[in-house]
C-alpha cells in the first residue's frame, strides 16, 4: 500500500468524484471536500470517515466564487499539512439548445467548466510548483475531443481545459510535478439521468476507481474506460468535410 | 434514483411508487407494474461505525455485502444474513429477512435498532422499539409500503474472523432431519438442511444437513472464494427437466463430502452469489420460488405431507431447503418468520400444472397454521395472504397512501 495522500476534491458530491474519494479512504488518505450543498458534504464525508480516511475536512463553496480559490487552497493546505494532490471534478452539463439560443447561457457554462479550472490550476499549479511535487489531475471528458453538434458547447469548455493540461503538463514536468488529464466517456450519473443508456455507458463507481488509479499512478492522459482511446482516435480522424455532415 | 438522505422525495404524480433496493426479492413484492420505482441504492453511503460496541448506521441502499467488507476485518458479523449478501439493507428491514441461524438470532429485523422513515407527505420519523414503536413494527417487514427507509443503525455480532466451522452429516429420512435439528440447535449457531425432493417412499425426506460456527480466536482464517463463475445467457427452458433435477438431487445426496470443514463465510453463506445470474438456468419462462414455514406443534406431518405431494408431481426442485424456526419473535407486523418449521422451493415454471402445485401447498400449509413468504411469492390468492398475516388489517393504518407494489395490488385488493 502507497503512503497516504492529501487530496483536495473540488465538486467531491458529484458521483465520480466521490466513488473516487471512496477509494482515496480505503488507502486511509487524508481529504479536503469542497462543495456548494453542506448537507451533501457531510453525507459524503461521513461515509469517507466510516471507511477509513484518515482525516476529511469540509468546505463549503461554489466554484464559481474564483475570488475564493486561494483562500480554498490555503485552508486545505493548513487543514491537512500539506497538498500531495488536487483532484478537480466539479462541473455542469449544459442544456445545449439554451446556449444556441443565449450567449449569457453559453457564457455561464463556460464560467464553471473552463474559467474556475483555469483559476484553481494556475493557483494549485503555483503551488505545486513552489513545493516541487505533487500531483493534479483534471476530469475533463471525450467530449473535449472534437466539436459536435450535440454539445459543443460543454466540448468546448472540456477541449479547452485539455489544452490547458498540455501546457500546464510540459510547464510543470521539469518541477516534478504530475498533471493527469482525465476523460470519462459516457457515465451513468445524475447529470446524465436523462439520457438513453446503452452498452457504451460505464457506472460512476468502476470510473471513480479508475481516476483514483490515475491519481496515484496514471498515464498523462486517461480514457475511462480504457475503450474510449481507441473510440475517439476514430472519431478525430474522420476528415471534417465528412464529419460536418454527420449527426453526432 | 434517490441520492440524498436530506432531499425531499419527487413528487411521483398520478402513479403509485415503491422503494427498489437490489431487486432479489423473487416475486411481485419488490415491483410496481404500470407505477413508478424509487430506487434507493444511490442512498448508498455508511454514516458511522462504532467499533468498540458493534453498532454500524448506514444509509438503505447500502448492500450487505458493502457492511461485510467494512466489519469482518474489525471483528463484526452481520447478526443475521439471508442467502445472498447482494441485498440492501432497506430490503433486509423491509421484508425482514432471516437466515440459517434463526433459531438463536431472530429475523433481521430483531436486530435492528433504529431507523427513518420519509413518506410522501414529507414527514419524517425516527423508529425504533422506543420512539414510533407502532411504526417501526409496521415498516419492518413492510414491504417498502410504509415509507421510505433512509437510513438503519444495525447491531452487529461478534466474530474472531471471516473462518467458519461447519460439519455436514447425511440423513436417511425425516425422522434423521428432525433428530439432528434436535440435537444441533443449542450447540450451533447455523443450521440448515438439504431435501431431495424427488424420493418418496421410505427415504422421503432425506437429505444433507449441515451445522456451522463461527470459528474462535486462536484459529486461522479462511481464503473468500473467487466468483466462480456465470451464466452468460438465459438457457432455453428444456434445460431444467425432471430427469436433470432427480439426477442432480440423487447426485447431490450421494457425493461425498468432508465431514468436518473450515471453510469462508461467503462460502457456507452465500453459495449461489458465485454463480453470478444463475437464474438464467431456469430460461425465459423462470421460476416460481416458494417457501413457507408451517406450525410447530404439527409440523412434522405438514412438512411429510408437502414433500409428499412434491414428489408426487414430479419433484422438480433443485434447492429444497429445510429449517426449523425459533421461537424468537419477529418485531414485523407482516414478518414471515414464526415458530415452525420453513421449507423453501424453486420450481421451473411450467404453467398451470405449477400453478396448481403451489396451491395445494397452500392448503397444506393453511391447514396447519402456517405461512408464505410475501419476498419469494408471485401467485398467493388475497384470502391466503389474509390467513398467513391476520395481522394485516391493523398494518393498512401505516401504509403510505402514495404507496403500491404488484405484490400488494393482489393480496389487499
Amino acid at each position: 500500500m502507497s503512503n497516504p495522500r492529501r487530496v483536495l476534491i473540488c465538486g467531491a458530491t458529484s458521483a465520480i468524484a466521490s466513488a473516487a474519494a471512496r477509494c482515496a479512504a480505503a488507502s486511509h488518505d487524508l481529504l479536503f471536500l469542497v462543495g456548494r450543498d453542506p448537507a451533501k458534504l457531510r453525507a459524503v464525508a461521513d461515509d469517507l470517515r466510516v471507511r477509513g480516511a484518515a482525516q476529511v475536512e469540509t468546505f463549503v463553496m461554489d466554484m464559481n466564487d474564483i475570488a475564493r480559490h486561494q483562500m480554498l487552497i490555503d485552508e486545505c493546505a493548513l487543514r491537512l499539512g500539506g497538498v500531495d494532490a488536487v483532484l478537480i471534478a466539479h462541473g455542469t452539463l449544459p442544456d445545449q439548445a439554451a446556449c444556441e439560443a443565449s450567449f449569457d447561457a453559453a457564457r455561464a457554462e463556460l464560467e464553471t467548466n473552463f474559467m474556475s479550472v483555469v483559476s484553481l490550476l494556475t493557483l494549485a499549479g503555483n503551488y505545486c510548483e513552489r513545493q516541487g511535487k505533487g500531483t493534479i489531475a483534471v476530469i475533463s471528458s471525450v467530449a473535449g475531443d472534437r466539436g459536435r453538434q450535440s454539445n459543443y458547447v460543454y466540448g468546448t469548455a472540456k477541449g479547452a481545459v485539455s489544452i490547458f493540461l498540455q501546457g500546464l503538463r510540459n510547464r510543470l514536468h521539469r518541477h516534478g510535478v504530475r498533471v493527469i488529464t482525465i476523460k470519462p466517456g459516457f457515465v451513468d450519473t445524475p447529470m446524465t439521468a436523462n439520457f438513453p443508456k446503452n452498452p457504451l455507458w460505464a457506472d460512476p463507481s468502476s470510473v471513480g476507481r479508475g481516476v483514483y488509479r490515475a491519481l496515484c499512478d496514471g498515464g498523462d492522459v486517461v480514457y475511462l474506460p480504457w475503450f474510449w482511446r481507441p473510440i475517439m482516435l476514430l472519431i478525430r480522424s474522420i476528415p471534417e468535410r465528412m464529419f460536418k455532415s454527420l449527426r453526432l | 434514483m434517490l441520492r440524498w438522505r436530506h432531499v425531499p422525495l419527487p413528487h411521483p404524480g398520478p402513479s403509485s411508487v415503491l422503494p427498489f433496493g437490489n431487486g432479489r426479492s423473487y416475486g411481485d413484492s419488490c415491483l410496481n407494474d404500470g407505477g413508478l420505482l424509487f430506487d434507493v441504492r444511490g442512498l448508498d453511503r455508511l454514516i458511522s461505525f462504532d467499533v468498540e460496541h458493534g453498532v454500524i448506521c448506514c444509509e438503505a441502499g447500502v448492500m450487505l455485502a458493502d457492511i461485510l467488507d467494512l466489519v469482518v476485518p474489525a471483528g463484526w458479523f452481520l447478526p443475521v444474513t439471508p442467502g445472498t449478501k447482494f441485498v440492501t439493507v432497506g430490503g433486509a428491514i423491509a421484508n425482514d429477512v432471516h437466515g440459517k441461524n434463526h433459531h438463536c438470532a431472530g429475523s433481521f429485523g430483531c436486530h435492528v435498532r433504529q431507523f427513518e422513515l420519509l413518506r410522501s407527505d414529507g414527514s419524517r420519523r425516527r423508529c425504533s422499539r422506543s420512539e414510533n414503536p407502532d411504526w417501526f413494527a409496521a415498516t419492518i417487514g413492510g414491504l417498502g409500503l410504509t415509507g421510505v427507509i433512509l437510513w438503519a443503525e444495525i447491531q452487529l455480532h461478534r466474530v474472531a474472523n471471516a473462518a467458519m466451522d461447519i460439519e455436514t452429516i447425511r440423513f436417511a429420512d425425516l425422522g434423521g432431519f428432525f433428530r439432528l435439528t434436535g440435537e444441533s440447535d443449542a450447540a450451533f449457531s447455523y443450521t440448515v438442511a438439504w431435501v431431495d425432493c424427488a424420493s418418496r417412499g421410505k427415504s422421503l425426506g432425506r437429505g444433507v444437513f449441515t451445522r456451522a460456527n463461527h470459528a474462535s480466536h486462536d484459529t486461522s482464517s479462511a481464503w473468500a472464494p473467487g466468483s466462480a463463475f456465470g451464466i452468460p445467457v438465459e438457457l432455453p427452458g428444456a434445460v431444467v427437466t425432471d430427469t436433470v433435477v432427480r439426477a442432480f438431487n440423487a447426485w447431490y445426496y450421494r457425493r461425498p463430502q468432508q465431514r468436518f470443514r473450515r471453510v469462508h463465510f461467503d462460502s457456507f453463506l452465500y453459495p449461489l452469489d458465485r454463480v453470478r445470474n444463475w437464474n438464467r438456468i431456469y430460461g425465459r419462462r423462470g421460476f416460481f420460488q416458494y417457501q413457507c414455514v408451517v406450525g410447530s406443534s404439527d409440523g412434522r406431518d405438514a412438512v411429510a405431507e408437502l414433500l409428499s405431494r412434491i414428489a408426487a408431481a414430479g419433484g422438480s426442485s433443485f434447492l429444497a431447503v429445510l429449517k426449523v424456526f425459533g421461537t424468537i419473535p419477529s418485531p414485523g407486523l407482516l414478518s414471515f418468520p414464526r415458530p415452525g418449521i420453513t421449507l423453501a422451493l424453486d420450481f421451473p415454471n411450467r404453467g398451470s400444472g405449477t400453478m396448481r402445485l403451489l396451491d395445494r401447498l397452500d392448503e397444506i400449509v393453511r391447514s396447519s397454521g402456517g405461512a408464505v413468504y410475501p419476498a419469494k411469492d408471485a401467485r398467493m390468492s388475497a384470502d391466503s395472504f389474509r390467513h398467513y398475516f391476520p395481522r394485516w388489517r391493523s398494518f393498512c393504518e401505516y401504509l403510505d397512501p402514495a404507496f403500491s407494489s404488484g405484490f400488494w395490488r393482489r393480496v389487499a385488493s
